[in-house]
Protein backbone atom coordinates (compact mmCIF):
# COMPACT_ATOMS: atom_id res chain seq x y z
CA UNK A 1 0.00 0.00 0.00
CA UNK A 2 1.03 3.19 -1.03
CA UNK A 3 1.68 6.44 1.51
CA UNK A 4 -1.07 8.69 2.11
CA UNK A 5 -1.36 12.34 0.67
CA UNK A 6 -3.63 14.75 2.22
CA UNK A 7 -5.13 17.48 0.81
CA UNK A 8 -6.18 21.17 1.90
CA UNK A 9 -9.75 20.60 1.88
CA UNK A 10 -9.68 17.83 3.49
CA UNK A 11 -9.48 14.73 1.37
CA UNK A 12 -6.87 11.79 1.14
CA UNK A 13 -5.20 10.23 -1.89
CA UNK A 14 -3.61 6.86 -2.24
CA UNK A 15 -1.31 5.92 -5.33
CA UNK A 16 -1.26 2.27 -6.30
CA UNK A 17 0.28 2.16 -10.00
CA UNK A 18 -1.79 4.69 -11.99
CA UNK A 19 -5.29 4.42 -10.03
CA UNK A 20 -5.60 6.63 -6.86
CA UNK A 21 -8.40 6.07 -4.23
CA UNK A 22 -9.90 9.19 -2.84
CA UNK A 23 -11.66 9.71 -0.02
CA UNK A 24 -12.41 12.59 3.15
CA UNK A 25 -10.05 12.57 6.16
CA UNK A 26 -11.04 11.43 9.90
CA UNK A 27 -10.77 15.13 10.59
CA UNK A 28 -13.32 15.80 7.89
CA UNK A 29 -15.62 13.36 9.15
CA UNK A 30 -15.07 14.95 12.92
CA UNK A 31 -16.21 17.97 11.69
CA UNK A 32 -19.18 17.26 9.93
CA UNK A 33 -20.51 14.99 11.92
CA UNK A 34 -23.25 12.20 11.69
CA UNK A 35 -23.15 11.12 7.93
CA UNK A 36 -26.83 10.74 6.47
CA UNK A 37 -26.01 10.84 2.57
CA UNK A 38 -23.31 10.46 0.08
CA UNK A 39 -23.13 11.17 -3.86
CA UNK A 40 -20.77 9.34 -5.69
CA UNK A 41 -19.54 10.03 -9.59
CA UNK A 42 -20.01 7.85 -12.26
CA UNK A 43 -17.88 5.77 -13.65
CA UNK A 44 -16.00 7.64 -16.80
CA UNK A 45 -16.18 10.81 -15.60
CA UNK A 46 -13.26 12.58 -15.25
CA UNK A 47 -12.21 15.92 -13.51
CA UNK A 48 -9.33 18.50 -13.16
CA UNK A 49 -7.62 18.23 -10.12
CA UNK A 50 -9.79 20.51 -7.38
CA UNK A 51 -12.71 19.68 -9.63
CA UNK A 52 -15.95 19.13 -7.57
CA UNK A 53 -16.29 14.58 -7.38
CA UNK A 54 -18.57 13.72 -4.68
CA UNK A 55 -21.16 14.84 -2.25
CA UNK A 56 -21.40 14.17 1.24
CA UNK A 57 -24.48 15.44 3.63
CA UNK A 58 -24.47 15.40 7.77
CA UNK A 59 -27.55 16.29 9.35
CA UNK A 60 -27.02 20.12 9.19
CA UNK A 61 -25.26 20.67 5.76
CA UNK A 62 -24.31 19.34 2.39
CA UNK A 63 -20.98 19.60 1.56
CA UNK A 64 -18.56 18.63 -1.76
CA UNK A 65 -15.88 16.55 -2.12
CA UNK A 66 -13.67 17.42 -4.10
CA UNK A 67 -10.68 15.26 -5.90
CA UNK A 68 -7.28 16.51 -5.20
CA UNK A 69 -5.47 14.92 -8.36
CA UNK A 70 -7.32 14.70 -12.14
CA UNK A 71 -8.46 11.59 -13.73
CA UNK A 72 -10.98 9.49 -15.04
CA UNK A 73 -13.31 7.64 -12.66
CA UNK A 74 -12.57 3.30 -12.55
CA UNK A 75 -15.09 2.85 -9.31
CA UNK A 76 -17.00 4.67 -6.86
CA UNK A 77 -17.97 3.14 -3.40
CA UNK A 78 -21.57 2.50 -3.48
CA UNK A 79 -21.36 0.94 -0.01
CA UNK A 80 -21.10 4.93 1.50
CA UNK A 81 -24.29 5.36 -0.59
CA UNK A 82 -26.44 2.57 0.65
CA UNK A 83 -25.06 2.98 4.38
CA UNK A 84 -23.30 6.65 4.70
CA UNK A 85 -22.17 6.02 8.39
CA UNK A 86 -19.19 3.92 6.87
CA UNK A 87 -17.19 7.23 6.39
CA UNK A 88 -17.76 8.05 10.19
CA UNK A 89 -16.56 4.53 11.02
CA UNK A 90 -13.73 4.03 8.67
CA UNK A 91 -13.46 7.36 6.82
CA UNK A 92 -9.81 6.41 5.68
CA UNK A 93 -10.21 2.74 4.98
CA UNK A 94 -13.69 1.22 3.98
CA UNK A 95 -15.24 4.66 3.95
CA UNK A 96 -13.36 5.56 0.55
CA UNK A 97 -15.60 7.76 -2.03
CA UNK A 98 -13.90 6.78 -5.82
CA UNK A 99 -11.18 5.48 -7.65
CA UNK A 100 -9.67 7.15 -10.71
CA UNK A 101 -6.98 6.87 -13.38
CA UNK A 102 -5.03 9.73 -12.49
CA UNK A 103 -3.70 11.41 -15.70
CA UNK A 104 -0.42 12.77 -13.40
CA UNK A 105 0.94 11.13 -11.13
CA UNK A 106 3.09 13.93 -10.25
CA UNK A 107 -0.04 15.84 -8.85
CA UNK A 108 -0.20 13.65 -6.18
CA UNK A 109 3.62 14.72 -5.08
CA UNK A 110 2.01 18.11 -4.70
CA UNK A 111 -0.36 17.13 -1.47
CA UNK A 112 0.64 16.98 2.10
CA UNK A 113 2.40 14.06 3.81
CA UNK A 114 0.62 12.90 7.24
CA UNK A 115 3.02 14.57 9.52
CA UNK A 116 1.89 18.17 7.23
CA UNK A 117 -1.76 17.68 7.36
CA UNK A 118 -1.91 17.30 11.04
CA UNK A 119 0.36 20.64 11.42
CA UNK A 120 -1.61 22.11 9.30
CA UNK A 121 -5.29 20.97 11.02
CA UNK A 122 -3.66 21.98 14.19
CA UNK A 123 -2.66 25.22 12.58
CA UNK A 124 -5.72 26.30 11.25
CA UNK A 125 -8.36 24.66 14.04
CA UNK B 1 -36.47 39.97 11.20
CA UNK B 2 -33.92 42.13 12.41
CA UNK B 3 -30.97 41.45 10.14
CA UNK B 4 -28.50 43.43 12.21
CA UNK B 5 -28.79 41.07 15.15
CA UNK B 6 -27.47 38.02 13.20
CA UNK B 7 -24.13 40.30 12.41
CA UNK B 8 -23.40 41.01 16.10
CA UNK B 9 -22.92 37.79 17.40
CA UNK B 10 -21.06 38.28 20.83
CA UNK B 11 -24.08 37.84 23.33
CA UNK B 12 -23.69 35.18 25.35
CA UNK B 13 -26.31 33.20 27.45
CA UNK B 14 -26.08 32.93 31.66
CA UNK B 15 -24.83 28.80 29.99
CA UNK B 16 -22.18 29.74 27.84
CA UNK B 17 -19.10 28.95 29.94
CA UNK B 18 -21.06 25.76 30.80
CA UNK B 19 -21.63 25.25 27.19
CA UNK B 20 -17.99 25.17 26.51
CA UNK B 21 -17.11 22.27 29.63
CA UNK B 22 -19.64 20.46 28.12
CA UNK B 23 -17.94 20.23 24.85
CA UNK B 24 -20.60 22.32 23.49
CA UNK B 25 -19.72 23.39 19.50
CA UNK B 26 -20.32 26.89 19.67
CA UNK B 27 -21.80 28.83 16.83
CA UNK B 28 -23.39 32.52 15.46
CA UNK B 29 -26.74 32.34 16.41
CA UNK B 30 -29.52 35.18 16.39
CA UNK B 31 -26.68 37.61 17.63
CA UNK B 32 -25.55 34.71 20.20
CA UNK B 33 -23.06 32.20 20.47
CA UNK B 34 -25.27 29.26 21.00
CA UNK B 35 -24.35 25.34 21.25
CA UNK B 36 -24.91 24.03 17.63
CA UNK B 37 -24.30 20.33 19.40
CA UNK B 38 -22.46 18.38 21.80
CA UNK B 39 -19.42 15.72 21.55
CA UNK B 40 -22.34 13.33 20.70
CA UNK B 41 -23.60 14.61 17.48
CA UNK B 42 -26.88 15.74 15.97
CA UNK B 43 -28.04 12.43 15.27
CA UNK B 44 -27.67 11.02 18.97
CA UNK B 45 -28.95 13.75 20.37
CA UNK B 46 -31.99 14.04 18.37
CA UNK B 47 -32.81 10.46 18.82
CA UNK B 48 -32.04 10.79 22.80
CA UNK B 49 -34.69 13.29 22.91
CA UNK B 50 -37.27 11.43 20.87
CA UNK B 51 -36.51 7.54 23.82
CA UNK B 52 -35.59 9.82 27.14
CA UNK B 53 -34.70 13.43 27.48
CA UNK B 54 -33.07 16.41 26.72
CA UNK B 55 -32.27 19.53 27.91
CA UNK B 56 -31.89 22.81 25.69
CA UNK B 57 -30.95 26.14 26.30
CA UNK B 58 -32.83 28.45 24.84
CA UNK B 59 -32.51 31.83 26.62
CA UNK B 60 -31.48 33.68 23.91
CA UNK B 61 -35.39 33.73 23.01
CA UNK B 62 -36.96 37.19 24.30
CA UNK B 63 -38.89 36.85 28.00
CA UNK B 64 -41.02 39.79 27.65
CA UNK B 65 -44.24 40.33 30.51
CA UNK B 66 -46.90 43.31 29.82
CA UNK B 67 -48.25 44.13 32.91
CA UNK B 68 -51.72 45.26 34.14
CA UNK B 69 -55.42 44.17 33.73
CA UNK B 70 -57.05 42.89 30.34
CA UNK B 71 -57.08 47.29 29.59
CA UNK B 72 -53.59 46.73 29.67
CA UNK B 73 -53.35 44.32 27.57
CA UNK B 74 -56.15 43.74 25.43
CA UNK B 75 -54.57 46.30 22.77
CA UNK B 76 -51.90 43.63 21.81
CA UNK B 77 -54.91 42.03 19.77
CA UNK B 78 -54.43 44.63 16.96
CA UNK B 79 -51.15 42.91 15.83
CA UNK B 80 -51.35 39.48 17.62
CA UNK B 81 -54.77 37.58 16.52
CA UNK B 82 -55.49 36.30 19.94
CA UNK B 83 -58.96 36.25 21.89
CA UNK B 84 -57.23 36.93 24.80
CA UNK B 85 -60.17 37.25 26.95
CA UNK B 86 -61.01 33.68 26.26
CA UNK B 87 -57.57 32.73 27.13
CA UNK B 88 -57.76 30.98 30.37
CA UNK B 89 -55.32 31.79 33.52
CA UNK B 90 -52.17 29.87 32.71
CA UNK B 91 -52.55 29.29 29.49
CA UNK B 92 -50.43 29.05 26.03
CA UNK B 93 -51.28 29.86 23.06
CA UNK B 94 -49.61 29.94 20.13
CA UNK B 95 -49.53 32.89 17.50
CA UNK B 96 -48.13 35.35 15.37
CA UNK B 97 -47.28 39.42 15.62
CA UNK B 98 -48.79 40.21 11.84
CA UNK B 99 -47.87 43.53 10.15
CA UNK B 100 -49.97 45.68 7.57
CA UNK B 101 -49.01 43.80 4.47
CA UNK B 102 -50.94 40.64 6.30
CA UNK B 103 -47.20 38.61 6.19
CA UNK B 104 -45.72 37.40 9.96
CA UNK B 105 -43.40 39.65 11.77
CA UNK B 106 -42.67 37.07 14.13
CA UNK B 107 -44.12 33.25 16.11
CA UNK B 108 -44.27 33.14 19.66
CA UNK B 109 -46.35 32.06 22.56
CA UNK B 110 -48.64 33.74 24.77
CA UNK B 111 -49.61 32.88 28.18
CA UNK B 112 -51.94 34.33 30.45
CA UNK B 113 -50.69 34.71 34.53
CA UNK B 114 -51.71 36.81 36.78
CA UNK B 115 -50.80 40.48 36.73
CA UNK B 116 -50.92 40.32 32.65
CA UNK B 117 -49.52 38.15 30.07
CA UNK B 118 -46.29 36.49 29.76
CA UNK B 119 -44.61 36.45 25.97
CA UNK B 120 -41.93 34.01 24.17
CA UNK B 121 -40.38 35.89 21.03
CA UNK B 122 -38.03 34.17 18.51
CA UNK B 123 -34.26 35.57 19.45
CA UNK B 124 -33.63 37.41 16.14
CA UNK B 125 -37.08 39.48 16.32
CA UNK B 126 -36.99 40.31 19.73
CA UNK B 127 -36.03 43.83 19.56
CA UNK B 128 -38.06 44.10 16.54
CA UNK B 129 -41.12 42.53 18.01
CA UNK B 130 -40.75 44.79 21.25
CA UNK B 131 -40.49 48.07 19.46
CA UNK B 132 -44.06 46.66 17.59
CA UNK B 133 -45.81 45.85 21.08
CA UNK B 134 -44.79 49.36 22.29
CA UNK B 135 -46.89 50.87 19.42
CA UNK B 136 -49.96 49.51 21.02
CA UNK B 137 -49.38 49.06 24.60
CA UNK B 138 -47.61 51.71 26.78
CA UNK B 139 -43.82 50.37 27.15
CA UNK B 140 -44.18 51.59 31.04
CA UNK B 141 -46.26 48.31 31.29
CA UNK B 142 -43.58 46.06 29.54
CA UNK B 143 -40.43 44.54 29.95
CA UNK B 144 -38.04 42.13 28.27
CA UNK B 145 -36.66 39.66 30.89
CA UNK B 146 -32.67 39.74 30.73
CA UNK B 147 -32.28 38.59 33.69
CA UNK B 148 -34.19 35.23 32.58
CA UNK B 149 -33.00 32.46 30.95
CA UNK B 150 -34.93 30.01 29.89
CA UNK B 151 -34.66 26.12 29.23
CA UNK B 152 -36.55 23.46 27.26
CA UNK B 153 -36.83 19.89 28.48
CA UNK B 154 -38.19 17.69 25.92
CA UNK B 155 -39.05 14.32 25.77
CA UNK B 156 -41.32 11.34 26.81
CA UNK B 157 -39.18 11.32 30.25
CA UNK B 158 -39.44 14.73 31.05
CA UNK B 159 -42.22 14.84 33.05
CA UNK B 160 -41.11 11.59 35.25
CA UNK B 161 -37.52 13.54 35.57
CA UNK B 162 -38.43 17.21 36.70
CA UNK B 163 -41.69 15.89 38.61
CA UNK B 164 -38.55 14.76 40.75
CA UNK B 165 -36.90 18.28 40.92
CA UNK B 166 -40.14 20.18 40.79
CA UNK B 167 -43.31 17.94 42.31
CA UNK B 168 -46.31 19.16 40.84
CA UNK B 169 -45.13 19.91 36.80
CA UNK B 170 -46.74 16.33 36.45
CA UNK B 171 -50.12 18.16 37.02
CA UNK B 172 -49.78 20.61 33.96
CA UNK B 173 -51.63 19.76 31.05
CA UNK B 174 -50.17 20.73 27.50
CA UNK B 175 -50.09 24.93 26.59
CA UNK B 176 -50.47 25.28 30.39
CA UNK B 177 -48.76 26.93 32.91
CA UNK B 178 -47.95 27.90 36.27
CA UNK B 179 -45.42 29.06 38.80
CA UNK B 180 -42.90 26.94 41.14
CA UNK B 181 -40.48 26.89 43.43
CA UNK B 182 -36.70 26.16 42.62
CA UNK B 183 -34.18 26.52 45.61
CA UNK B 184 -36.51 28.53 47.35
CA UNK B 185 -37.00 31.12 43.78
CA UNK B 186 -40.11 31.51 41.36
CA UNK B 187 -39.64 29.61 38.51
CA UNK B 188 -42.70 29.75 35.69
CA UNK B 189 -42.81 26.62 33.96
CA UNK B 190 -45.60 25.49 31.07
CA UNK B 191 -46.09 22.21 29.45
CA UNK B 192 -44.87 23.25 26.53
CA UNK B 193 -42.08 22.84 23.55
CA UNK B 194 -40.91 22.53 19.86
CA UNK B 195 -39.63 19.14 19.24
CA UNK B 196 -42.51 17.28 18.71
CA UNK B 197 -42.20 15.55 22.44
CA UNK B 198 -43.81 16.19 25.52
CA UNK B 199 -41.93 18.42 27.84
CA UNK B 200 -41.82 21.85 29.42
CA UNK B 201 -39.66 25.25 29.02
CA UNK B 202 -38.74 26.66 32.28
CA UNK B 203 -38.26 30.58 32.87
CA UNK B 204 -35.75 30.82 35.78
CA UNK B 205 -32.96 33.36 36.85
CA UNK B 206 -29.84 33.47 35.14
CA UNK B 207 -28.29 32.95 38.64
CA UNK B 208 -29.93 29.55 39.28
CA UNK B 209 -29.96 28.28 36.02
CA UNK B 210 -26.15 26.41 35.81
CA UNK B 211 -27.37 25.09 39.36
CA UNK B 212 -31.03 23.78 37.68
CA UNK B 213 -29.19 22.11 34.60
CA UNK B 214 -26.60 20.50 36.69
CA UNK B 215 -29.18 18.64 39.09
CA UNK B 216 -31.00 17.26 35.57
CA UNK B 217 -27.82 16.43 33.96
CA UNK B 218 -26.73 14.06 37.18
CA UNK B 219 -29.77 12.25 35.89
CA UNK B 220 -28.05 9.59 33.34
CA UNK B 221 -31.40 9.33 31.29
CA UNK B 222 -30.74 13.44 30.71
CA UNK B 223 -28.43 15.23 27.83
CA UNK B 224 -27.59 18.01 26.78
CA UNK B 225 -28.88 18.79 23.28
CA UNK B 226 -27.85 21.73 20.84
CA UNK B 227 -29.71 23.47 18.24
CA UNK B 228 -28.87 21.61 15.35
CA UNK B 229 -30.78 18.74 17.00
CA UNK B 230 -33.89 21.42 17.98
CA UNK B 231 -33.68 22.07 14.32
CA UNK B 232 -34.19 18.68 12.95
CA UNK B 233 -36.87 17.92 15.49
CA UNK B 234 -38.94 20.70 14.94
CA UNK B 235 -38.76 19.85 11.30
CA UNK B 236 -40.01 16.63 11.95
CA UNK B 237 -42.44 17.64 13.94
CA UNK B 238 -43.77 20.03 11.37
CA UNK B 239 -42.90 23.14 12.88
CA UNK B 240 -41.93 26.61 11.55
CA UNK B 241 -38.63 28.36 11.94
CA UNK B 242 -39.36 31.76 12.09
CA UNK B 243 -36.85 33.52 9.28
CA UNK B 244 -36.86 30.66 7.31
CA UNK B 245 -40.97 28.79 7.11
CA UNK B 246 -41.92 32.08 8.09
CA UNK B 247 -41.22 35.26 7.07
CA UNK B 248 -42.63 39.62 7.26
CA UNK B 249 -44.08 38.52 3.67
CA UNK B 250 -46.02 35.35 4.27
CA UNK B 251 -48.98 35.26 5.65
CA UNK B 252 -50.73 32.88 7.82
CA UNK B 253 -53.12 31.74 5.39
CA UNK B 254 -50.02 30.82 3.00
CA UNK B 255 -48.14 29.60 5.93
CA UNK B 256 -51.26 27.59 6.67
CA UNK B 257 -51.37 28.64 10.19
CA UNK B 258 -54.52 29.95 10.08
CA UNK B 259 -55.13 28.19 13.13
CA UNK B 260 -53.38 30.36 15.38
CA UNK B 261 -55.40 32.99 14.78
CA UNK B 262 -58.38 32.81 17.13
CA UNK B 263 -61.85 32.69 15.70
CA UNK B 264 -63.24 36.09 17.16
CA UNK B 265 -59.84 38.06 15.96
CA UNK B 266 -60.47 36.55 12.44
CA UNK B 267 -64.30 37.19 12.95
CA UNK B 268 -64.51 41.26 13.80
CA UNK B 269 -60.98 41.72 11.17
CA UNK B 270 -59.88 43.93 13.99
CA UNK B 271 -55.81 43.30 13.40
CA UNK B 272 -53.63 44.59 11.35
CA UNK B 273 -53.38 42.84 7.87
CA UNK B 274 -56.92 41.37 8.43
CA UNK B 275 -58.28 42.16 4.76
CA UNK B 276 -55.83 40.53 3.05
CA UNK B 277 -55.84 37.42 5.83
CA UNK B 278 -59.87 37.00 5.34
CA UNK B 279 -59.77 37.45 1.80
CA UNK B 280 -57.01 34.76 1.88
CA UNK B 281 -58.95 32.83 3.89
CA UNK B 282 -62.17 33.31 1.75
CA UNK B 283 -60.64 32.91 -1.85
CA UNK B 284 -57.40 31.04 -1.02
CA UNK B 285 -53.69 32.12 -1.29
CA UNK B 286 -52.19 31.31 -4.39
CA UNK B 287 -49.15 28.95 -2.42
CA UNK B 288 -48.87 26.96 0.77
CA UNK B 289 -46.61 25.63 3.33
CA UNK B 290 -46.72 21.95 2.84
CA UNK B 291 -44.72 18.56 4.16
CA UNK B 292 -42.23 17.48 1.47
CA UNK B 293 -40.77 14.12 2.14
CA UNK B 294 -38.49 13.35 -0.90
CA UNK B 295 -37.62 9.83 -2.08
CA UNK B 296 -33.81 10.04 -0.96
CA UNK B 297 -31.74 13.12 -1.87
CA UNK B 298 -31.87 15.80 1.09
CA UNK B 299 -33.19 18.59 -0.23
CA UNK B 300 -32.10 22.21 2.10
CA UNK B 301 -33.55 25.34 2.03
CA UNK B 302 -33.72 27.03 -1.53
CA UNK B 303 -33.94 24.04 -3.35
CA UNK B 304 -36.20 24.66 -6.06
CA UNK B 305 -39.40 22.82 -6.64
CA UNK B 306 -41.02 21.96 -9.93
CA UNK B 307 -44.11 20.13 -11.40
CA UNK B 308 -43.00 19.18 -15.09
CA UNK B 309 -41.25 22.00 -16.39
CA UNK B 310 -42.39 24.72 -14.11
CA UNK B 311 -41.41 25.95 -11.05
CA UNK B 312 -43.57 25.74 -8.58
CA UNK B 313 -42.45 26.43 -5.34
CA UNK B 314 -39.38 26.52 -3.03
CA UNK B 315 -38.05 24.28 0.24
CA UNK B 316 -37.57 26.84 3.25
CA UNK B 317 -36.38 23.90 5.68
CA UNK B 318 -34.89 20.76 4.48
CA UNK B 319 -32.30 18.42 6.04
CA UNK B 320 -32.30 14.63 7.55
CA UNK B 321 -34.56 13.16 9.90
CA UNK B 322 -33.02 10.82 12.30
CA UNK B 323 -36.28 9.65 13.49
CA UNK B 324 -37.90 9.17 9.93
CA UNK B 325 -34.70 8.05 8.89
CA UNK B 326 -34.30 9.48 6.03
CA UNK B 327 -34.74 13.41 4.18
CA UNK B 328 -37.81 15.57 5.32
CA UNK B 329 -38.55 18.98 4.19
CA UNK B 330 -41.09 21.56 4.13
CA UNK B 331 -41.55 24.61 2.13
CA UNK B 332 -44.17 26.88 -0.46
CA UNK B 333 -45.49 25.46 -3.46
CA UNK B 334 -48.24 27.06 -5.43
CA UNK B 335 -52.12 25.77 -4.38
CA UNK B 336 -53.05 23.88 -6.63
CA UNK B 337 -50.06 21.36 -6.26
CA UNK B 338 -50.34 21.05 -2.83
CA UNK B 339 -52.35 18.16 -1.96
CA UNK B 340 -51.39 14.82 0.13
CA UNK B 341 -48.80 13.16 -2.35
CA UNK B 342 -48.82 15.26 -4.84
CA UNK B 343 -45.74 14.07 -6.55
CA UNK B 344 -43.28 16.78 -7.47
CA UNK B 345 -39.70 17.36 -8.32
CA UNK B 346 -36.55 18.82 -5.84
CA UNK B 347 -33.46 20.71 -7.67
CA UNK B 348 -30.77 19.76 -6.11
CA UNK B 349 -27.11 20.53 -7.35
CA UNK B 350 -28.76 21.09 -11.01
CA UNK B 351 -30.77 17.79 -10.92
CA UNK B 352 -33.61 16.96 -10.12
CA UNK B 353 -35.46 14.36 -7.89
CA UNK B 354 -38.62 12.99 -7.06
CA UNK B 355 -40.67 14.23 -3.72
CA UNK B 356 -43.79 14.32 -2.63
CA UNK B 357 -46.46 16.50 -0.68
CA UNK B 358 -46.34 14.42 3.02
CA UNK B 359 -48.72 15.63 5.73
CA UNK B 360 -47.30 16.53 8.39
CA UNK B 361 -45.97 15.74 11.12
CA UNK B 362 -43.19 13.88 9.97
CA UNK B 363 -43.29 12.28 13.40
CA UNK B 364 -45.54 11.72 14.83
CA UNK B 365 -46.28 13.84 18.13
CA UNK B 366 -47.06 12.97 21.71
CA UNK B 367 -48.24 15.88 23.42
CA UNK B 368 -49.96 15.47 26.50
CA UNK B 369 -53.23 16.89 26.06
Amino acid sequence: MAEKKYSKKHEWVELNGDIATVGITKHATEQLGDIVFTEVPEKGKSFDAGGEAAVVESVKAASDVYSPIAGEVTESNEAIVSDPSLVNQDPEGNGWFFKVKVSDANQVDELMSKADYDKFVTENA
Amino acid sequence: MNQNAEKISDLKTALYNFHLNKGGKMVPFAGYQMPVQYPDGIMKEHLHVRSLVGIFDVSHMGQFSIYGNENDYLPLEKIVPIDLKSLKLNQSKYTVLMNKDGGIDDDLIVTKVEGGLNIVLNAACKHHDVERIHEVIDSSKTKLHDDLSLIAIQGPKAVEILNQLIPGVSELVFMNGSKFKFNGQDVFITRSGYTGEDGFEVSINNSLVEQFCKILLDNNNVKLIGLGARDSLRLEAGLCLYGHDLNTKTTPVEAALTWALSKKNKEEGNFLGAKIVNEQIKNGASKKRVGIKPDKTIAREGSKIFKGDKEIGIVTSGGFGPSVNGPVAMGYVLKEFSKDGEELELEVRGKRHSAKVFKMPFYKKSYVK
